[in-house]
């Protein structure tokens, strides 16, 4: 018998941080199947390459700083950090755009900063922000369009041949998203003319309707399984949909909020962007406000900026402020009257 | 006799571990049985340690006390059987620490013999004061788990208004059931606990609150109640949801109050006084019954014990011996815990005894509570922020203590935290947060304590600096005025020295006109005495204002006084020249104010080291002061020792000259004048001797005063000078008599 001397608490939870890693990648399966199912198998092929990159890069970076690797590759976090990015990505942009950005992610954004719970901004929206800027036509040329609207269903070596090798032919399977279509013509039809055109489909857009409610479904299963709480991804959507009902009520003009919901990434941005916990506000309040202001920039760049979507650009100012929002944000303790706010004067 | 309906509020946070408690509740509570030794800590309760009121050897009987509470906030001790007290030494202590600690050990006799003891035939009769006395000495301090002496806790709150009396009977931490036993087997002592509690606090309601995983519990306080024959109508018995910590004092305070204890407060600045079910039970027994508190209810679990169940245990017992008793098989166990899994601490010595706060011993195996896993990076879920009940940030507070910026950490009310190990508990990285806090806690409190000292040592140097300078600017004061006394003096011993000059030796030849020439030589001695005290003087200022003293100012006048005298004694010395020239004898009084006669250099000379010696004095007593003119004063002593070289130098050229030129202008000095010379001389001499007296008793009553470590020398030094004096004085009075024969 050993009289260990332990402090308490002398039990936990079961469970560790790869835990938590895994049950968000759990929650992105229906995402990740149903955009397969209507815009190909390029996600999945991106999925791969991004994987790929990023456990080497964590693998390198650990043996470079005398970590061990597997303790490290265990917690998921690089795993994840791929997977959040290949969604993000354009499903037929070319192999090295992908690399680049994920090899970015995680050496440059991640483990530059101390690794692990230590990164400020968020690796995978640094890694796509890079591509973006860096490889605008790649980025923007990549879209497939629904495979309903093809006239011949994209394979899976298709889809290796356009991302690895030949773009040539790659037009006609590629079409413009429905945000990046609305906004470029909202200047000259209507509402009712825009929503004519085939990609809108019946209800809002083919595909990204079905695919936004899995990301949602993925986000509640996270919320259910206390994960996260509610207060970001209720208050970047409710910010979101504030902005567009007061400024863009007149869909002749702006994107309506149908859209603005439930086609690009803002599903995947508010359950499981906004929400790494990683770069984000860490109190009740403090989450509250970054998350609305997660929500305010994602309109305010998708309607002013040039950029059709914007779930990178907001989350990345965010993160820039989330320290900030803490110091100011922190609960009322038990026993006290009010909340202090901010940090002592003359603190190191 | 229906409830009405309560409104629980709820607390912010909390957990839902596994609760384990079923194990332990299976079986009745039984008495463990008489142990070979009891050791009593001297310190079982928050507070002052008991004081001993027996020796080794003394035979005891059960329930007799052996060490009295010392002070308010102490506990007394008593025998929990009969038997020989067989040492009163230090022994290893139940804490988290491992210290140890002072203890009585009694050797049982077996006969488990009482003492006499009587309790109250109705606690009704007497008064919440008298109670509260045998609470005291019957050594309750509180059973749920901090200690503390409950009569304290209860006269505390006799000054504030306390309209809810709240019995904690929650049990929140997994695994113990010694509460839950208690009440589910004496709920009726536990009610007669609160009716008593009821009787001295005097509150509008009485509140039990236990969490519902205890139904049993819950059904036989009810049933107490309605059993009960006295005014029973203030006090509810109430489930509570099943939370952990809900009891804690403060949660439970908020689930059934709805109030939060304001930070850094105690209950009953909010009208509450919360005590522990078995505490209620252990008073009604020291009230009713006069049966100190002598053993408790201890739960002895864990998969390592082969039948978990609840002890009687003796105050006292052994670890060890309960532990055989109660069949922990020491083998399986992969430590054990005192108390529950949340918040107790685990043993490394297993002959410490069992106390009064001692609710649970925990044996787990290996497999039932793991070590916890290397811990990984914070990802900052905030999984802990839900989980606090205090509502801090544990994730900023882990960072800041991790870091080390404890001013942060505590600005994050890191004090509010309770240990309670929630965060802990639900940390997916297995970060061993409340051991960061616990960690920062003790840091600042010993940053705290250092600042405190250090306070305490700047106000002392800042007292002595001002004491210090003050005495020394009075100490400057009396000598500007010493200066002026022994110049006043000095001025009228020297107008008064022609008188006796005059008239001895008046038939003298050369004597034709000493007075004037006395005069003379009296203010150019005055002369000089001025310009050494302006030097000084201004020295003394330069220094003071280079220091920035506050002295500088009255320094300043001083000079300002010393230079008006100076001019003074300038005209006054040219209005005797004038004088000595328009005498008769106006040549041989211009030969004694030639300055390059022997004669004056000599007196020069003599006063030069008269002054150097009184510099050098000074010196020294600076130096034995460790004053801080000491560099001042070295300068004064080398210039003095410069001028009295120069002048000794002046002197034997002066004197050289004189042999070489025997033949001198002048008339050979007459026997009579040479005896005049030597008159004077002696007078000096007996005049400074005189002066230095004054100075060396001046220092010594100036030293008396300040209480200085250098009176012996000082003493010594004036007795010096007195011999001097006398000697002088002596020479003197023998070359008049010579003279006059």
């Amino acid at each position: 018998m050993a009289l260990l001397n332990i402090s308490s608490p002398h039990t936990s939870r079961p469970g560790d941080t790869g835990g938590v890693m895994r049950q968000v990648l759990y929650a992105l399966l229906p995402g990740i199947v149903l955009l397969t199912w209507f815009f190909g198998p390029g996600h999945l092929i991106q999925i791969g390459i991004a994987a790929i990159t990023a456990l080497a890069c964590e693998a390198l970076v650990m043996v470079l700083r005398k970590r061990p690797v597997l303790f490290y590759l265990k917690d998921y976090s690089a795993l994840l950090t791929a997977v959040l990015l290949a969604l993000a990505l354009p499903p037929l942009c070319p192999w090295w755009v992908t690399v680049i950005a994920s090899a970015f992610a995680i050496i440059f954004a991640k483990h530059l900063y101390g690794g692990m719970g230590y990164n400020p901004f968020n690796p995978a929206m640094v890694g796509f922000a890079l591509v973006l800027i860096s490889f605008p036509v790649a980025m923007t040329t990549s879209w497939t369009g629904p495979a309903e609207l093809l006239n011949a269903k994209l394979t899976f070596s298709q889809s290796l041949h356009f991302i690895f090798s030949a773009r040539d032919g790659i037009d006609a399977v590629t079409m413009a998203t429905p945000l990046d279509v609305y906004k470029h013509q909202a200047a000259m039809q209507t509402s009712d003319e825009i929503f004519k055109q085939p990609i809108f489909g019946s209800t809002i857009a083919i595909g990204w309707e079905w695919i936004s409610l899995a990301y949602a479904l993925g986000g509640i299963y996270l919320l259910w399984r206390r994960i996260f709480t509610w207060h970001i991804p209720l208050s970047v959507l409710t910010a979101l949909s504030i902005c567009s009902v007061i400024f863009g009520w007149d869909a002749d003009t702006h994107v309506p909020l149908s859209l603005h919901l439930f086609t690009g990434a803002t599903m995947l941005g508010a359950f499981f962007i906004a929400t790494d916990p990683v770069t984000a506000s860490t109190t009740p309040l403090g989450k509250i406000i970054y998350g609305a202001g997660i929500g305010i920039l994602i309109y305010v760049i998708r309607t002013y900026g040039a950029y059709p979507d914007a779930i990178a650009f907001a989350v990345l100012l965010m993160n820039f402020a989330a320290a900030f929002i803490d110091q100011y944000t922190q609960p009322r303790t038990y026993g006290h009257n009010k909340a202090k706010r901010g940090l002592p004067k003359g603190g190191k | 006799m229906s409830q009405p309906f309560f409104e629980l509020h709820d607390f912010k946070g909390g957990i839902h571990p596994a609760e384990n408690k079923h194990q332990s509740t299976e079986l009745p509570v039984a008495r463990a049985p008489m142990p070979s030794r009891l050791v009593l800590p001297l310190n079982q309760h928050i507070g002052a340690p008991a004081r001993v009121l027996v020796q080794e050897g003394d035979k005891v009987l059960k329930g007799q006390l052996i060490a009295s509470a010392e002070g308010f906030v102490s506990a007394a001790l008593h025998a929990p059987t009969s038997g020989t007290i067989s040492r009163i030494a230090e022994h290893a202590l139940p804490h988290s620490s491992g210290m140890s600690g002072m203890c009585i050990e009694i050797t049982p006799d077996g006969s488990d013999t009482w003492c006499e003891h009587q309790g109250l035939a109705d606690y009704r009769d007497h008064a919440p004061a008298d109670l509260l006395a045998l609470i005291k000495n019957a050594g309750i301090a509180g059973l749920g788990g901090a200690g503390f002496p409950s009569h304290v806790k209860l006269a505390s709150s006799h000054n504030k208004p306390i309209d809810t009396l709240i019995l904690n009977g929650a049990e929140c931490e997994p695994y113990i059931t010694a509460d839950d036993m208690l009440m589910r087997e004496r709920a009726a002592e536990v009610i007669e606990g609160a009716l008593i509690l009821l009787h001295i606090l005097n509150p509008e309601r009485c509140l039990i609150g236990i969490e519902d995983n205890k139904p049993e519990a819950i059904v036989a306080l009810k049933h107490a109640l309605q059993a009960s024959t006295k005014d029973a109508h203030k006090i509810q018995v109430i489930g509570i949801p099943t939370k952990y910590p809900s009891g804690g004092e403060k949660q439970l305070i908020q689930i059934l109050t709805g109030k939060e204890v304001p930070s850094g407060g105690i209950p009953a600045d909010i009208g509450v006084v919360c005590q522990n079910v078995g505490t209620a039970a252990a008073i009604h027994n020291a009230i009713s019954k006069g049966e100190p508190l002598i053993s408790r209810i201890v739960t002895l679990t864990g998969k390592a014990c082969a039948q978990p169940r609840n002890y009687e245990v003796l105050i006292g017992t052994p670890v060890n011996e309960l532990m055989q008793h109660g069949g922990i098989d020491a083998g399986l166990m992969q430590r054990l815990i005192m108390g529950g899994p949340m918040m107790g601490f685990t043993l490394t010595d297993l002959s410490v005894p069992v106390v009064k706060t001692t609710n649970c011993l925990l044996a787990p195996t290996k497999k039932e509570l793991p070590v916890a896993p290397a811990a990984q990076a914070c990802i900052r879920c905030g999984m802990c922020t839900e989980a606090c009940p205090a509502q801090l940030l544990p994730q900023q507070l882990y960072w800041f203590s991790r870091a080390e910026e404890f001013d942060k950490a505590e600005a994050h009310n890191l004090f509010d935290c309770i240990e309670c190990g929630a965060c802990a508990y639900v940390c997916p990285s297995n970060i061993p947060l409340v051991q960061y806090y616990r960690y920062a806690k003790g840091e600042i409190r010993i940053e705290k304590a250092d600042k405190v000292k250090s306070e305490r040592a700047k106000q002392r140097f800042e007292a002595r600096t001002a004491r210090l300078d003050r005495e020394q600017a009075e100490k400057d004061a009396r000598r500007a005025a010493r200066a002026e006394a022994a110049a006043k003096a000095q001025a009228e011993k020297a107008a008064a020295a022609p008188q006796p000059d005059g008239a001895a030796p008046a038939n003298t030849a050369s004597a034709a006109s000493p007075a004037p020439v006395a005069d003379l030589e009296a203010l150019q001695k005055k002369l000089d005495a001025a310009k050494l005290g302006v030097e000084k003087s201004k020295e003394k200022l330069a220094a003071a204002i280079a220091e920035g003293s506050d002295k500088a100012e009255l320094l300043q006048g001083a000079v300002d006084k010393a230079m008006e005298r100076m001019k003074a004694l300038a005209t006054e010395i040219a209005q005797a020249k004038k004088a000595a020239k328009a005498a008769p004898a106006a040549e041989n009084a211009a030969e004694k104010s030639d300055p390059n006669s022997p004669e004056r250099i000599k007196n020069k000379l003599e006063l030069a080291q008269s002054r150097l010696q009184t510099a050098q004095e000074r010196l020294s007593a600076a130096k034995a002061e460790s004053s801080d003119l000491i560099p001042a004063l070295q300068t004064a002593v080398e210039k003095q020792q410069a001028k009295v070289d120069e002048l000794q130098q002046a002197l034997q050229a002066s004197l050289a000259g004189d042999t070489a030129a025997p033949a001198a202008p002048e008339n050979p000095p007459a026997t009579g004048d040479a005896f005049a010379q030597q008159t004077e001389q002696l007078q000096q001499k007996v005049l400074a001797a005189q002066s230095r007296v004054d100075k060396a008793q001046e220092r010594l009553s100036m030293a008396i005063e300040q209480g200085s470590d250098v009176l012996d020398a000082l003493r010594m030094g004036l007795d010096k000078q007195q011999q001097k004096l006398s000697e002088a004085q002596a020479a003197l009075a023998q070359h008049l008599a010579a003279e006059k024969a």
